[in-house]
């Protein structure tokens, strides 16, 4: 055996105990005038009789990237899904209280789901292109919703690829399998197939935990790249990826066995100046 | 938990001990295996060896006779496919809509969509001469289509049924259900979700159960006696009797002196029909496959 390389990996010298792993906020840009996008009133989940959020009322502002953030199973992927009505295909799942798009109540029982899922598209934790090529998983839910123009088609396929930065590397194999991507592609794939449909928001349920960290990172970037043209609502359990992309920040934390919203506000506002002692906590890393 | 972890590790075997119990366990493995391909290598070479001699373009083609001692089994081998094509046809559209049932529209907690699936293992399980019985009830005298290929055909498919419905309702099980979950967001609706993408990935499931249900088919005797007969006349209609491939080699071998050699040659068609349905079977679902996921 050869002695090991003297060489220090990490230069730890350089940072100074104490100090925080990341530059003060800046300033966001200013998409983020809040208009609200959807609002949800009183609004808890629950499966079975355990609830999964209680009473949760926020507005998602239009344009900008909301983050929501806490630990595993206090609810913040069920707010998600109460957003674009996923909640349906959960069974046992109950929705109560008001989710307001535009002006109307979304859980009601006479609500458009499908106008309202080409409205406010998903994103899930785990890829999930379709057993098809990479052109039919975009020309599928295309044609499903009345493009039926060759050209048309082809002009949003490549503008939805070109938007998640996938045309270049998949142009020249549009019609291999979407399998054969690699994961972070496959999750691009996947952004590019909901923007093809033109939503007017994106609901992202933890996009890049599923990833390596570099292409996760890309995915991130997309992501980012979003704001202003989409309203972008995205649960994550990283806090310095809410601290890099968000506008605003909701902080959901476990109460009485049931998920609730304890801080919301902008970015800045919760990363440096929390009110909540549990949002302190868990921002500055004593808990969580 | 803290046990577990404090506890020393249980003390390997010593070096031959252990070497001996892996060399008798792969002669185990590799003895059971090679005993099942020897078995199934046997009757084949055994029906090759007795039944080959007899075969010819001549006897696939021409009628039995003198009890089938002597002459063909043309009639046969067209009543025994036409038995078949019944059977499919009415199986895989009913196996199909009960599988997309099952699979779609009940829960696997759900009260009725578990009394059929209860129903349908134990009529898998269902002794063949039971349904022998039933369709000589049934198709033959309640519904009057008398000793007939058709009275056949729709007893085999209700043998073949369960199996194919619970093999195609497992293959639409086995579909992740994220695709179930992504389609539902990008509002597709339930008819494109489950031809588009449900289908095609469930075809292996189908194929799977068909091939079986075929099998079982194939090879009855019991219940084609009572139902379509062993009449060994060229069928002229669905409705005439007709003997199936399985019963003529029944016959030869029981009832007729004289008759083994072309039992053996019959039984080898059989397993040559088999052969090529299973065949054709896997070809058609990769195509049907390729051309459900086209555009």
């Amino acid at each position: 055996m050869t002695k090991p390389a003297q060489k220090p990996v990490l230069e730890f010298g350089t940072v100074k105990p104490g100090a925080r792993p990341w530059a003060p906020l800046e300033e966001r840009p200013k998409c983020c005038e809040p208009r609200p996008f959807v609002r949800t009133e009183g609004l808890s989940v629950f499966y079975g009789s355990r609830a999964a959020i209680r009473e949760v009322s926020l507005s998602v502002n239009r344009g900008c990237i909301t983050a929501l953030v806490g630990p595993s199973g206090c609810g913040k992927t069920s707010f998600l899904c109460a957003l674009n009505r996923m909640t349906d295909l959960i069974p046992g799942a109950k929705v109560y209280g008001r989710v307001e798009l535009s002006g109307e109540d979304i859980l009601d029982a006479g609500a458009d789901v499908v106008a309202l899922r080409r409205r406010v598209g998903m994103i899930f934790q785990k890829p999930n292109p379709f057993p098809l090529s990479v052109r039919r998983n975009l020309e599928l839910p295309l044609r499903e919703h009345g493009v039926r123009d060759r050209s048309a088609i082809e002009e949003k396929v490549e503008r939805a690829l070109r938007d998640v930065g996938l045309w270049e590397e998949v142009k020249d194999r549009l019609d291999a399998p979407a399998q054969a991507l690699s994961g972070g592609q496959q999750q691009r794939l996947c952004i590019a197939r909901a923007l093809a449909l033109d939503p007017e928001a994106l609901l992202f349920d933890e996009p890049c935990s599923a990833l390596d960290p570099l292409a996760a990172g890309v995915v991130e970037d997309r992501i980012a790249s979003l704001r202003g043209r989409y309203s972008v609502v995205i649960v994550t359990h990283n806090l310095a990826q809410a601290r890099r992309i968000a506008d605003w920040v909701a902080l959901f934390w476990m109460i009485d066995g049931a998920g609730r919203l304890v801080e919301y506000g902008s970015s800045k506002a919760v990363f440096e100046a929390a009110t909540h002692p549990i949002t302190a906590a868990y921002i500055s890393g004593i808990r969580g | 938990m803290a046990d577990a972890l404090t506890a020393p590790v249980a003390a390997t075997p010593a070096r031959a001990d252990g070497a001996l119990r892996e060399t008798a366990a792969l002669v185990a493995v590799w003895g059971t295996a090679a005993l099942i391909a020897g078995v199934f290598l046997w009757i084949l070479g055994e029906l090759v060896w007795n039944g080959v001699g007899a075969l010819s373009w001549e006897y696939l083609t021409s009628a039995p006779r003198e009890a089938g001692r002597a002459g063909g089994i043309a009639p046969i081998l067209v009543s025994t496919l036409a038995i078949l094509g019944v059977c499919l046809a009415a199986t895989v559209p009913i196996a199909f809509g009960s599988a997309v049932f099952l699979a779609e529209y009940t829960s696997d907690a759900g009260r009725f969509g578990r009394v059929v699936r209860t129903s349908l293992d134990v009529l898998a399980g269902v002794p063949s001469i039971v349904f022998g019985l039933f369709g000589n009830a049934f198709f033959c005298r309640t519904l009057g289509l008398g000793f007939s290929i058709l009275s056949g055909g729709l007893t085999l498919a209700c043998m073949a049924l369960p199996l194919v419905i619970r093999s195609t309702e497992e293959g639409l099980r086995a579909v992740p259900r994220e695709y179930r979950m992504g389609a539902a967001a990008l509002a597709l609706s339930r008819t494109t979700t489950l031809f588009r993408l449900l289908l095609p990935a469930a075809v292996p499931g189908l194929t799977a159960g068909l091939v079986l249900g075929i099998g079982r088919a194939l090879a009855e005797t019991a219940a084609l006696i009572f139902t379509s007969g062993y009449v060994d006349r060229m069928p002229s209609s669905l409705l005439d009797s007709g003997r199936a491939l399985s019963i003529h080699v029944y016959d030869l071998s029981m009832n007729v002196a004289g008759g083994d050699r072309n039992a053996y040659a019959s039984a080898l068609v059989l397993v040559g029909l088999l052969l090529l349905v299973n065949g054709v079977a896997g070809a058609l679902s990769a195509l049907w496959r390729r051309r459900l996921a086209a555009p």
